[in-house]
């Protein structure tokens, strides 16, 4: 039963250092800021959810603690990492990181020119 | 065991010096934004192996603390890149 135990252990530890080493390959090699943060926000999230489960097991049936807290830490990387990428490439959008030339589309420019044009409308009826 | 561990933790800080290169050359804000957020997400990895390797629980209430350390420093920081303030005015001042 130890051994079961191990095995599930260390092969959650492994995905989790793969899927980070992934994410650190995926930073240096990738050509701008919105495919890095692609590959930031969810490789790294994925792979440290997978070892804090790993750790959690390793507590839970080596050590005999249940940690709560780490439930927790893990529910929360869930939710805020994904939220965390999503802020970061929207701030380098509006503040004109340009994306690689490889892009094909850009939808969202026209959305943001169109909103720039009705805030400006607005805006002297406001005063 | 433990080596296996102590193993992970080496590769876990060779991948926080990779990013590292990319906070130190990034060529705009946001790419260390994104670098320094993949390193806060890094060091709690770290800090669950190390408490796997001094064998002990007592670590893991911080690593509950730099999740939400790092979120709020991610937001704060992405909302001062965006509008170039972090706690607005409000209308009535």
């Amino acid at each position: 039963m130890d051994l079961i135990a191990d095995i599930i252990i260390v092969l959650l530890v492994t995905v989790g250092i793969i899927f980070t080493i992934v994410t650190v390959i995926g930073i240096l090699r990738l050509p701008d800021v919105y495919t890095r943060a692609h590959a930031a926000s969810k490789s790294a999230t994925l792979g440290v959810m997978s070892l804090l489960l790993g750790v959690f097991l390793h507590f839970w049936w080596n050590e005999g603690h249940f940690s709560v807290a780490l439930l927790l830490g893990i529910v929360f990387l869930f939710i805020t990492s994904p939220i965390g990428g999503h802020l970061m490439t929207r701030a380098a959008y509006m503040s004109g990181v340009q994306p690689t030339e490889l892009t094909v589309g850009d939808d969202l420019k026209e959305a943001v020119k169109e909103q720039r044009k009705e805030s400006d409308k607005n805006t002297p009826d406001d005063e | 065991m433990n080596l296996f561990y102590s193993v992970c933790l080496v590769l876990v800080i060779l991948s926080m010096l990779g990013l590292l290169y990319r906070v130190w050359k990034g060529p705009s804000v946001p790419d260390r934004l994104v670098a320094l957020d993949a390193i806060g997400v890094m060091l709690i990895s770290a800090i669950a192996l190390l408490s796997i390797l001094f064998d002990t629980p007592f670590f893991i209430d911080a690593i509950l603390l730099i999740a939400i350390m790092s979120f709020i420093g991610t937001v704060s920081f992405s909302k001062f890149i965006e509008r170039g303030e972090i706690i607005e005015r409000g209308p009535n001042r």
